[in-house]
């Protein structure tokens, strides 16, 4: 693309490689869990609700340097990933997008929670007793009726994600082509003198995949609704 | 197939314990409102776990808390409309009535699919979704879930109650067809009379989470010791008449075991048998046959009971061929009369007084309950 330069390129499709990899893998976790808190008592609830809260409440700064000492190098997690599965964080992209994924998480349960809460149990009975297991009645009437949740949860997530700045910095760094974002490139542009254009033009390609993003999850939320209220 | 049930369970400040044993057919769980007509079916669901419980269908047990075994719901294959119908809002007519047979993995049944669909009049709301149906489409593709599960038993707890009168009118036939044209067992929650006396072949009464009386529907209704329990402006008893002849005059006259009845034109051909309910309230006593009378129907009897409580009236039961007729009367008429078991005495009933809604089409298997009483 002319528009962007090369390494302006990278940023983007980086970012963009992130934030969909962050959204993918938090948000069946978020339902999980989200179901857990909005259907379960069990002890350490408010523990859980706490652990999962944790990333809006500190200091993304913070949240950065905890995920260094838990999944650094020579960190006792990042250690075992590296060892057992091969799988690093330390420095390459795929931290940036535990990072952007950990950031979003709590928006994610959050919007599912909401949703969930607003499903009829009565609804679930019905479906048990028309002969369906326990998890056939979640795919087939917890999930559609709460799909509305879920959009607005995975572009909350999504959002969060491609902006996310202070604990992906802090965690793996400043790097480009393995962890240099969208908003650590802009970062990085504003710092170098004469790199007004290039900060400028991501400027304008972060406002551009937010609207595109927003757009089409609402569309996606009303056709959703829509079917769910059976208009 | 028979239906046992026996349940124990307590609750902040309630005790449920009940135990009964119903033929086949329709079984009504009448009671008032706070009677445990509801808890009760959640447990024989198995939507709730009870203290104690025991169910069977056939031989088919379902849970036994002796034995420890309690099965979930959707492997008791009961089928259950709810009072609010809970329709799946998000799938359309025809995917709610196959609901049963894709979670299950079972073979649909086209044939069976078409007759409930045919039998309940929703042919032409299969495309559409639930919001866009009114109160009594919906109640109707209820039934037609719950029917297409192929349960082996049919719980419907007050489906009527959330509809007007008008919806109720149009559901009743639907409900009198499925009786009639299914041998799956249903039992019936309601604390709706007429309705009971219309669909029910056999009644459980329930009172402050106690059973109070299970007996064949017309042995029930007409007892006058449980007319306190049923309300006493309720009550009343249920006869079987059949249609000897349509008069001009707008009349219809039928052949009840008491005698000759009028009323007002029903819609049953000559040769049918109707249910007809009789309000205690509308029946009047006389110890001669009365003269120059309006009343059209004069039905002579032989007192079998009086029962009177603390109120100044007085529940008269008289037997009238082999049927049972409640009459409504003050303390000081029956003591006027000189009534006591053994009297004869005539009951009058105003044609008038018998409601269209409270006559209904008469099923075989209230034949057979009849023979046996």
């Amino acid at each position: 693309m002319d528009f962007l330069s090369p390494e302006e390129w990278t940023a983007v499709a980086l970012s963009l490689r992130v934030a969909i990899w962050a959204t993918l893998v938090a948000l069946p976790l978020a339902i999980w869990v989200a179901f857990l808190l909005a259907r379960r008592d069990f002890w350490g609830k408010q523990l859980l609700n706490g652990i999962v809260h944790l990333p809006l409440i500190l200091p993304p700064v913070v949240t950065g340097y905890l995920l260094l000492l838990t999944f650094g190098r020579r960190a006792p997690v990042g250690a075992w990933l590296a060892d057992t599965l091969g799988l690093v964080f330390a420095f390459r992209w795929t931290g940036a997008a535990l990072a952007a994924g950990i950031m979003g998480f709590p928006l994610m349960v959050r919007a599912i929670r909401l949703a969930l809460e607003t499903v009829d149990p009565k609804l679930e009975q019905a479906a048990a007793t028309l002969g369906a297991p326990r998890i056939w009645v979640f795919l087939t009437v917890t999930l559609p009726l709460i799909l509305p949740g879920i959009i607005a949860g995975a572009i909350l997530g999504f959002a969060k994600a491609m902006g996310e700045f202070g604990a992906t910095i802090t965690f793996v760094s400043n790097i480009p082509g393995q962890t240099q974002t969208l908003p650590s490139a802009i970062y990085a542009f504003l710092q170098v003198p004469g790199g007004e254009a290039s900060a400028l033009r991501l400027v304008a390609v972060s406002v551009v995949i937010a609207m595109a993003a927003l757009i089409g999850s609402e569309t996606l939320a009303r056709r959703a609704t829509k079917r769910v209220m059976g208009a | 197939m028979n239906l046992s049930v026996s349940i124990q369970h307590r609750f902040a400040g309630f005790t449920l314990d009940a135990s009964f044993e119903t033929p086949n057919g329709v079984t009504a769980l009448f009671g008032s409102s706070g009677s445990g007509k509801t808890t009760l079916v959640n447990a024989i669901a198995g939507l709730l776990r009870p203290d104690q419980a025991r169910v069977q269908i056939g031989d088919r047990l379902l849970c036994d808390s002796d034995q420890g075994l309690c099965l979930p719901p959707h492997k008791r294959r009961i089928g259950y409309v709810f009072q609010e119908g809970r329709l799946f809002p998000h799938l359309t007519v025809r995917q709610n009535l196959r609901y049963g047979s894709w979670v299950s993995g079972r073979q649909r049944d086209q044939a069976g699919e078409t007759r409930v669909v045919d039998m309940l009049g929703i042919g032409d709301l299969l495309d559409r979704r639930p919001g866009a149906l009114s109160g009594g489409e919906k109640q109707r593709v209820a039934i037609g879930r719950a029917l297409l599960s192929q349960p082996l038993l049919l719980l419907m707890d007050e489906p009527l109650a959330a509809l007007d009168e008008a919806r109720k009118a149009e559901i009743l036939p639907y409900l009198e067809r499925l009786r009639d044209e299914t041998d799956i067992p249903i039992l019936y929650v309601s604390h709706s009379v007429a309705e009971v006396a219309r669909l029910a072949t056999t009644v459980v009464l329930l009172g402050k989470g106690k059973m109070l009386k299970c007996g064949p529907t017309a042995q029930v209704m007409s007892d006058p010791a449980l007319a306190p329990a049923i309300g006493l402006r309720e009550a009343g008893s249920v006869l079987t008449a059949t249609v000897t002849a349509h008069h001009a005059d707008g009349l219809t006259e039928l052949a009840a075991a008491g005698g000759q009845v009028f009323l007002p034109r029903i819609g049953v051909p000559a040769g049918g048998t109707v249910r007809l309910r009789i309000h205690a309230n509308d029946v009047m006593l006389s110890l001669g046959r009365p003269g120059r009378i309006s009343a059209l129907n004069v039905l002579p009897g032989k007192v079998t009971s009086i029962r009177s409580g603390g109120g100044p009236g007085a529940m008269v039961q008289l037997k009238a061929g082999h049927d049972q007729i409640l009459a409504r009367v003050t303390k000081r008429s029956a003591t006027l009369l000189g009534l006591e078991p053994g009297s004869e005495v005539f009951a009058i009933i105003k044609s008038v007084s018998v409601a269209q809604a409270d006559i209904g089409a008469r099923n075989q298997s209230m034949a057979k309950s009849d023979t046996t009483t």
